[in-house]
């Protein structure tokens, strides 16, 4: 049995019973090709990186599937090609450990990653050193150089930038 | 040649910064699969304009950044990730 696993973009200008209507015709295509759907996971409206087919968000949708060869791929990709409905897909065969995970995350077993924040006390630091040596510099290039180089800068550190040349 | 720690004198210790040692996070927490989908784990191998990291970096072995290249390919194709950016993070 090999498993794979296909997540496709959904246009999301669509009506949702369109939509929906959109994922459920190639979940019967699969069926029809007597493939087992393990899981339909729908991750919903989603903002885009960059703009596809000048769209800046999508509907996604992950399923989940096992059958014997991989025979109908090429055919199923050719419909989601056709479809104008479909703005990508990723057909991919997952090994053993790729079922394992999926398998321990609908679980429940794998927690959600939360990136820890770091940046608390560095870019004070040389916000400020930035400033003192600025004070120094003519008045007048004072405002528009702090204005385009602070990045991170809180709207407080701005703000007294703005006020103390003057 | 008794002298031979004594003749060089750092003013700091040399080996400050050196204590942390890098290893693959993968191969020290068991992780064997690496999820394309998941965007925010994936960013932490990638840089501020979306480049993937080398490996010097990272401290990942071989084998992972492999699977961690791929998956943020794949990602990058469904529009999880960038393929250029600034200010990514």
């Amino acid at each position: 049995m090999r498993h794979y696993e296909v997540t496709f973009i959904v246009d999301p200008v669509l009506s949702g019973d369109e939509i929906k209507s959109a994922a459920t015709t190639y979940v019967d295509h699969l069926k029809g090709e007597g493939s087992e759907i393990v899981h339909i996971n729908e991750l919903g409206l989603r903002e885009l990186a960059y703009p596809i087919n000048k769209r800046n968000s999508g509907v996604y949708y992950c399923v989940e599937f096992t059958s014997e060869t991989g025979d109908f791929i090429p055919k199923l990709e050719l419909a989601f090609r056709r479809d104008e409905r479909i703005m990508r897909f990723l057909t991919v065969k997952l090994d053993k450990y790729g079922v394992k995970y999926n398998a321990d995350k609908r679980a429940g077993l794998i927690n959600e990653f939360k990136p820890k924040k770091k940046k608390s006390e560095e870019p004070e630091r040389k916000e400020r050193d930035r400033r003192d040596r600025k004070k120094e510099a003519p008045a007048k290039e004072a405002p528009a150089k702090e204005g385009a180089s602070v990045k991170e800068g809180t709207p407080e550190v701005s703000a007294t930038e703005s006020g103390s040349p003057e | 040649m008794a002298n031979k720690k004594e003749d060089i004198k750092f003013l700091s210790n040399p080996n400050i910064g050196q204590s942390r040692k890098k290893y693959c996070r993968f191969k020290k927490y068991g992780i064997k699969y690496i999820d394309y989908k998941d965007a925010e784990f994936l960013k932490q191998f990638v840089n501020e304009q979306g480049k993937i990291l080398p490996r010097r970096i990272t401290g990942n072995s071989l084998k992972y950044q492999r699977k961690v290249s791929t998956a943020v390919k794949r990602a990058r194709h469904l529009g999880m990730l960038p393929f250029v950016a600034d200010l990514l993070k």
